[in-house]
């Protein structure tokens, strides 16, 4: 083996808010990589960087307070060291909490790992009045100790050479606790009994185990029975032993060995602390004084959450107003690699990649709303201020079998109107109740992202434009109403078998974030959405754009169209005449690519505004190609200053725009045919039998159907099926208005909630995938709504009419409905149960 | 008594946690262990969960949780 190289392994443990992940970003810097372990859905960082000959490879293992086998960050930080064996094992403890993270310390010691000792926020400790003699930690220890101020990057270098030197050591601490007269003695004899198994003594450390038994530790039975060939005796055993020692003691081992542990932390301080002051009152008492107050603490709670929604969703989306150009600049480049639009057909090459493009820039379009979103997320959770929230909401949410932690995920969802699933889901991770984590996952969907509001506002336009306000306020309300009860339900039923969590939460002294840890996190968030969605939309956007383009119209259709388009060419020609000066100009294929000049031309003026942008178009049309210039400006047009009025041009102007209303209406009539006749527009016309209870025609039914894409797309689907007759310029409610008469309000209100209950989009599912594990949920995610939705449109549209309601009232009864619902949920009781 | 009857700013020390199973041991891991001074510092705005300052840190549990823990008022 050559030694010149050598990759060197090391884990990063510790408890949470000892400042672990400050001490990550020192340590590697920007080579930093983020996956989730295998199989589950907790984050594993990874970063690796140069000491001195050697490439040292740094694990961030989940921060726990302890290491027992009851969570799954506990479990997956013991395997990982049980299993990798990492070189060295960088232990950072939060040195004004000396005694509490010792506590997790004197475990890792147990596990047989050689441990450096990390003192890190020194500065606090220092400010507290608190004084450690590392020297003689040190020595309690039997590790190296290294003093660290994470967040000013203090103490690196002594760091990596700690770890250096004791990666080249190779030996464990040999640290170990002295469980007492009592306890001693049957570890003792249990190790023993499981030094006699070679198979599993020497895989794991036995005094490890020998202790982990004595706790009744799952995990460590199970693997007891995975490698030893008396399983079924040394477990007895040590079952027995525990029994006897709770009876003589009158207390479990479990117990004794935490009170140990803690008497120990006690001792250990004792001797290598020193206390100068006592502090009385700290800042984060001063603040939580207001934050947490039984009156300022609501107000605080719903200004920061209003901030969030303001900031990033209302500002965010600002911003997309400057960001979107440059998408659309990026989507015609791409746009020009493909073969150029046709008179009346565009060729398959060009009008799929475009329909991909323009799906993934419409999520794209969402990125700065994402990093703005993510940057506060940051903030809060490194503040402190993510735990108040959770400690004040707690009992609100917990009626309906959710988390204090569940509002933040459904603030970004849309919890008024406007937000965003995906990173609502995303936001699901901080909540440590995994049976509350789930519930909040399946309902963050309800909420209102920004995608939906276009629909809802159509819609309120076209029946309720009297009650605008009204309308918008019930619609917003109402998805908070009933995603509590689904909550509830959901609770009782589906999720009944998972297990909740204890609440015992830490709340952490106020912090002010690091401005790099903030960007590192929010711009390391964004790239992970991107870099996964797109992938994801590009396909999920093929398999809808041949359901909704295909098999396409009939060849005697397109032929007849053909045709038609053919003759329209005719007629133009024969108006401008031959002895026009500008019908060679139009002969042939050049009336294409006039046509393509003329398209580009009138989408460029209908995008600039004032008047310096217009002559910029001018300009720039005029230098692509003067003849085609004087036509599309009316045969007027200036000639070395001079204004010319050309009759021939505007002869051509006048047939051309008589040629292009033709061809515009048949392009929308064969859009309309081949939805139609595509599978999508037939699985619509196939349910209408079902969804008239719903009040959906089959129309009704393609647009909700191929929003499942992108919600975006529904305005734009409907747009394409209530096509304006030509010449006439109505907006879309009015065209269908016109198109639908026998629709009432009745009708609109039960599409508008079945929208509101519509399913997640892709991006969302796929998150909800990768935040469950498990497509089962995805799965669940996607159908449950469908149902939900149906539900209530039938509800709207079949029970509004029976009883012969107005689109108002029915709104009304519902609202009330849904409250009563919603009271009836909270009052269900449910003791969370726990493993 | 438990834990869940004191009442802010009152302090007590805890005589034993008897929840057993996870519960239990969260709580032990967390430093609720006999002989522990420890001070309720407010009740959350909706009473519920309840702040409590035991050696030098805060951590919140709800009221169905403190009634694991047997204490005594100081």
């Amino acid at each position: 083996m050559s030694d010149k190289s050598r990759k060197i392994l090391v884990a990063l443990a510790g408890q949470p808010n000892s400042g672990k992940s400050t001490i990550f970003n020192i340590l590697t810097g920007a080579r930093q990589h983020v996956a989730n372990y295998p199989g589950v859905t907790v984050e594993k960082k990874t970063g690796s960087f140069r000491l001195q000959d050697d490439r040292v490879e740094l694990v961030d293992l989940p921060g726990t307070h302890s290491l027992t086998s009851y969570t799954l960050e506990e479990r997956i930080a013991r395997d990982f060291l049980l299993n990798d064996k990492p070189a060295a094992v960088v232990d950072v403890l939060d040195a004004s909490n000396l005694e509490r993270n010792l506590y997790l310390t004197f475990q890792l010691a147990e596990m047989d790992v050689p441990l450096v000792i990390n003192l890190n926020m020194m500065d606090v400790a220092e400010k507290r009045g608190i004084k450690i003699d590392t020297q003689k930690l040190s020595q309690e220890l039997g590790a190296p100790v290294v003093s660290t101020v994470g967040n000013k990057g203090k103490g690196k270098k002594q760091l990596k050479e700690a770890i250096l030197s004791t990666s080249k050591k190779g030996r464990a601490t040999p640290f170990r606790i002295n469980y007492g007269d009592d306890l001693e003695p049957v570890l003792d004899s249990l190790e023993k009994s499981l030094s006699e198994e070679m198979e599993i003594s020497g895989r794991y450390p036995v005094r490890w185990l020998a202790v982990k038994l004595m706790e009744n530790d799952e995990e460590a039975q199970r693997l007891v029975r995975k490698y030893s060939q008396k399983s079924g005796v040394l477990l007895r055993s040590a079952e027995e032993k525990r029994e006897a020692f709770t009876l003589e003691h009158k207390k479990s081992p479990q117990k004794v060995i935490a009170i140990t542990r803690h008497h120990e932390g006690q001792r250990i301080v004792e001797a290598s602390v020193i206390r100068k002051k006592k502090i009385t009152r700290t800042l984060t008492d001063r603040i939580d004084q207001v934050v947490c107050n039984r009156y300022l603490g609501p107000v605080v709670l719903i200004a920061t959450i209003y901030s969030i929604y303001e900031l990033a969703i209302v500002q965010g989306y600002k911003i997309t107003e400057y960001t979107w150009p440059a998408l659309a600049w990026f989507r015609d480049i791409i746009a020009s690699f493909f073969p150029s639009e046709g008179f009346i057909f565009d060729p398959f090459f060009r009008s799929m990649p475009i329909w991909v493009v323009d799906g993934t820039i419409a999520v794209l379009n969402y990125v700065p709303i994402f990093l703005i979103l993510f940057a506060l997320i940051a903030i809060l959770e490194d503040t402190g201020y993510m735990a108040r929230m959770a400690f004040i909401l707690d009992r609100i949410f917990r009626y309906f079998g959710l988390h204090g932690q569940s509002v933040l995920p459904m603030v970004i969802g849309g919890l008024y109107v406007g937000g965003c699933a995906v990173p609502g889901v995303l936001a699901c991770r901080g909540i440590k109740d995994e049976k509350a984590r789930l519930a909040t996952i399946l309902i963050v969907p309800l909420m209102n992202c920004l995608a939906k509001i276009p629909f809802y506002v159509l819609l309120i336009g076209m029946f309720f434009a009297a009650y605008k306000g009204i309308a918008m306020f019930f619609i917003s309300t109402i998805t908070i109403i009933i995603a509590l009860s689904v909550a509830k339900i959901l609770n009782l039923t589906v999720l009944r078998r998972k297990l909740s969590a204890p609440f015992v939460m830490e709340m952490p002294p106020y912090h002010i974030p690091t401005t790099g840890g903030v960007l590192r996190r929010c711009l390391e968030r964004t790239w992970l959405f991107v870099k996964k969605i797109i992938t994801i939309v590009i396909v999920v956007s093929v398999i809808v754009y041949v359901l909704i383009y295909f098999p396409g119209i009939s060849k005697e259709k397109k032929a007849h169209y053909i045709s038609q388009s053919d003759q329209a060419q005719q007629t133009f020609f024969k108006k401008i005449g031959n002895d026009n000066p500008y019908a060679d100009l139009m002969a042939g294929d050049n009336l294409m690519e006039f046509t393509r000049y003329w398209r580009d031309y009138k989408k460029a003026r209908m995008g600039a505004q004032g008047k310096k942008a217009k002559q910029a178009i001018y300009q720039e049309f005029r230098e692509k190609n003067f003849e085609f210039f004087k036509i599309v400006k009316r045969g007027r047009y200036k000639v070395k200053g001079e204004m010319i009025k050309d009759k021939h041009a505007r002869k051509v102007y006048n047939a051309y725009k008589k040629l292009g209303r033709t061809t515009n209406k048949l392009r929308r009539e064969i859009k309309e045919e081949t939805i139609i006749t595509s599978y999508m527009g037939r699985a619509g016309l196939f349910l209408e039998p079902l969804t008239r209870w719903a009040g959906f025609n089959w129309r009704v039914n393609i647009a909700l159907m191929s929003s499942f894409a992108a919600k975006e797309s529904s305005v734009a689907t409907l747009g394409g099926i209530y096509q304006s007759p030509p010449g006439e310029k109505n907006r879309l409610e009015e065209r269908m208005k016109e198109k639908e008469k026998g629709w009432t309000a009745l009708h609109v209100l039960a599409i508008m909630l079945f929208m509101a209950m519509y399913p997640p989009c892709i991006p969302t599912l796929l998150m909800i995938k990768g935040e469950t594990g498990s497509i089962k949920w995805m799965l669940f995610a996607t159908f449950y709504p469908i149902v939900l939705g149906s539900i209530i449109a039938v509800l709207i549209f079949t029970g509004g009419n029976l009883l012969g309601l107005s689109g108002m009232q029915a709104m009304f009864a519902f609202y009330i409905l849904a409250l009563i619902l919603l009271v009836l949920m909270g009052l269900i009781k449910r003791e969370p149960e726990f493993a | 008594m438990t834990l869940d009857e004191i009442k802010p700013d009152q302090e007590c020390e805890i005589v034993d946690t008897t929840s057993g199973g996870i519960m239990e041991q969260r709580l032990l891991d967390m430093g609720f262990i006999p002989g522990t001074r420890i001070k309720v510092v407010r009740n959350a705005p909706l009473v519920d969960p309840v702040e409590f300052l035991l050696k030098g840190y805060n951590i919140s549990l709800r009221h169905s949780e403190a009634r694991q823990v047997e204490v005594t008022l100081l």
